[in-house]
């Protein structure tokens, strides 16, 4: 990819970000007053925000990578984030802009009259914005990483700097248009090149990713592996060698390679002739089983249990999306419950448009991008692919516009995730909530911990980070949101221990996972996928612990549960210096 | 810890004194902040939970249609190759969850606001017809 334009591109957003953020402190105050005071914010145009801040990295550059290794059944994971967005409407939407909260904590504190309940909440805000953070500071330093050459810690803490900067100077809370903008910059830098992509394949004989199968490199191919891999190989393969592979030292001559393991130290260079089978990558947590069967699923590829996999990948994102910050955050500037609806449906079309796009790229990078298998860098398969097909400037500049959609995707997601996060910390938990300064500081600890952290975890997929994220969501805050919505019986001890049992448990499997636990069989499957059995442990830890604490019912539970559901009068608008403005 | 009495937090976007008493039932929810908790009527609470009712049903028929016709897709993905009808064809997966799922989500959203809205039409119908 031609750095200049992409780095230029790139660039370009950083600099926008760090503009508005600076500006933030003005335009926020009157923007937000005058959009929350006027209840006048279109449902289409907070549906393009809610969707701005709700692409992720992990849409737009995790899904195709994950779709390129492992095929058909990972297209769940969009499936399973627009779904979200469905039990979102069904069960909380409306209600949630009714109680008038702001947060999860704010809705838990309204709901249950309960201090402690509100504390374990805000908790599981930060540990979910958190999870969810990593790996947006990982799409960034891959992107950047791809751009410029390099580390990709580096990019990482470049966007994390950026984001706490933009979100201490002001913060891009309440600016509806310039998340709205970020989707259909978003969906804009996804179509264009796909057009181009889609295009360049038909000219090129319209090759097919299925029926080519196991993938093979179409011309001769020189790979570069940067980390020391093991390689399993099925026929015998003739490559060329510059570097150590099986513990020989080789500079530049053919080697037969039998089938089996071979092990290839880092910076090595593997030359294959046109033709040849791209070699399994096989890793201790058995991401190999990449060759066949691409085109059909088998649930999760090369996991023993894929069926259960795919189940705990559903629980995940259908029940999860209610219980992300960002996302919650953004209801609030509903005019009222019924355009809340409105919204979310215009919310399920916009992403769900997007999503249309995202696995054609997966599809074209397993036919023209094959050596990222072998190198294991699937997630920058969206930025690779415009090099590739097309190539000459037309490339470069559609790989920038890429870059610049990618940036967008990881800028917005944090600066909301990190938003949302500083709030809650500034809140609840640093003393004396008063003041920028400390709100400056909380900005800061919410970026230092998943930077360093991103530093420290290299190597996990973007698109299975997230989903560890929703998880932890749906299991601790949808059980809270359900229950609280619709049961009347629900007691604050009955949340508390729902929350502390429901996301612990989801929360300590991700930690198991993350930092290696079993790597097979049921314990690794269990742990990987814990939504299937945390989900429910939430629910039942909560409704069994309310059932035996039932005098401790929140005396205002009817007046509340009525305010949830009753739908508003119609109000006359007052005018705007009527309003309290919310800081 | 449960049991400590909190303030209860205001209601930021609805100014405390504009808050319209357009009905009895209407007012209480909203009431300001700082008012003890007034008891709904008998009546209106019946009307209350009648509508709460009504959505919680309109609520689950969504989830279960969306567990009936998307959640059970891996399954019938595995299994019908077992059944003899043979393979899926993996066209026809990719069809169905890159594309077809969207617009039957967007349809069941559709209709689960319609009738959502309709429920509460018929509450503000039987509310102020009593």
């Amino acid at each position: 990819m031609n750095q200049p334009y992409g780095v230029a591109a790139v660039s370009a957003v950083i600099v926008a970000t760090v503009a508005v953020g600076a500006l933030g402190l003005r335009i926020s105050r009157t923007t937000s007053d005058f959009y929350v005071a006027s209840r006048s914010v279109p449902a289409r145009l907070n549906a393009a925000a809610i969707s701005g801040e709700y692409l992720s990295a992990a849409s737009f550059l995790g899904i195709a990578g994950l779709v390129l290794a492992q095929g058909v059944d990972m297209l769940w994971f969009p499936v399973g984030y627009t779904a979200g967005h469905l039990v979102l409407l069904a069960f909380v939407a409306a209600p949630l802009r009714r109680s008038g909260a702001y947060t999860l904590p704010d809705f838990a504190e309204a709901r249950l009259e309960s201090r402690a309940v509100r504390r374990a909440a805000g908790l599981l805000v930060v540990v979910v914005g958190w999870l969810y953070l990593l790996p947006q500071l990982q799409g960034a330093g891959l992107t950047l990483g791809t751009l410029t050459g390099l580390p990709s810690w580096s990019g990482g803490i470049v966007v994390a700097v950026v984001v706490a900067l933009s979100v201490a100077a002001g913060g891009m809370r309440s600016i509806t248009f310039v998340q709205a903008f970020q989707y259909w910059l978003k969906l804009t830098a996804l179509l264009v090149p796909l057009l181009f992509l889609l295009f360049a394949w038909y000219a090129d004989g319209r090759p097919a990713p299925a029926l080519d199968e196991p993938p093979g490199f179409r011309g001769h191919a020189e790979v570069r592996v940067d980390d020391g891999v093991t390689l399993r190989i099925g026929e015998p393969l003739r490559v060329t060698v510059t570097g150590t592979v099986d513990g020989h030292r080789h500079d530049g001559e053919p080697v037969e390679l039998a089938p089996g393991r071979h092990r290839v130290d880092a910076g090595t260079v593997l030359g294959f002739p046109p033709g040849s089978t791209v070699p399994e990558r096989s890793t201790a947590g058995g991401d190999g089983g990449t060759s066949t069967g691409w085109a059909e699923p088998r649930g999760h590829a090369g996991e023993e249990h894929p069926l259960y996999a795919t189940y705990g990948l559903i629980l995940a994102t259908f029940m999860g999306a209610m219980g992300l910050p960002h996302v919650v955050v953004r209801f609030y500037t509903n005019p009222d419950g019924r355009a809340a609806r409105r919204t979310t449906v215009v919310v399920l079309g916009l992403v769900g448009a997007f999503y249309l796009l995202v696995p054609l790229y997966g599809a074209l990078g397993r036919v023209y991008a094959p050596d990222l298998l072998l190198t294991g860098n699937t997630d920058t398969a969206v930025l690779m692919l415009p090099d590739r097909l097309i190539g000459g400037t037309a490339g470069d500049l559609l790989g920038a516009l890429l870059a610049a959609g990618a940036c967008a995707a990881f800028l917005s997601t944090a600066s909301g995730l990190t938003m949302a996060v500083a709030g809650v910390l500034t809140q609840d938990f640093l003393p004396s909530p008063r003041g920028v300064r400390h709100f400056r500081l909380a900005t800061a600890l919410a970026v230092a911990v998943p930077a360093a952290g991103h530093v420290v975890v290299q190597g996990l997929s973007v698109a299975n980070a997230v989903g560890l994220a929703f998880a932890v969501a749906a299991s601790s805050f949808c059980p809270l949101l359900l229950l609280g919505i619709w049961w009347r019986r629900l007691t604050a001890a009955g949340a508390l221990a729902g929350l502390v049992t429901g996301g612990g448990a989801a929360l300590a499997a991700v930690f198991a996972t993350v930092m290696g636990g079993p790597d097979s069989g049921w314990p690794r499957a269990l742990l990987a996928w814990p939504a299937v059995w945390s989900v429910p442990l939430g629910f039942l830890t909560m409704i069994l612990v309310s059932l035996a604490t039932p005098k401790r019912v929140p005396a205002g539970t009817d007046a509340i549960m009525a305010r949830l559901h009753l739908p508003e009068a119609p109000v006359p608008v007052p005018p705007a210096g009527a309003w309290k403005a919310r800081r | 810890m449960a049991a400590e009495p909190v303030p209860r937090r205001e209601v930021v976007t609805r100014h405390p004194g504009s808050t319209p008493a357009h009905t009895a039932y209407r007012s209480t929810p909203y009431r300001p902040a700082t008012e003890p908790p007034r008891a709904l009527t008998p009546a209106a609470h019946a009307h209350v939970r009648r509508l709460i009712r009504r959505q919680l049903r309109a609520g689950l028929a969504t989830g279960a249609a969306l567990a009936l016709l998307v959640g059970t897709l891996p399954l019938v993905f595995r299994y019908l190759p077992g059944t003899g009808l043979g393979p899926v064809p993996a066209v026809v997966v990719w069809l169905v969850l890159g594309v077809a799922v969207y617009p039957l989500l967007l349809l069941l959203a559709g209709r689960y606001v319609r009738r959502a809205e309709r429920n509460e039409r018929d509450y503000t119908r039987a509310v102020e017809g009593a």
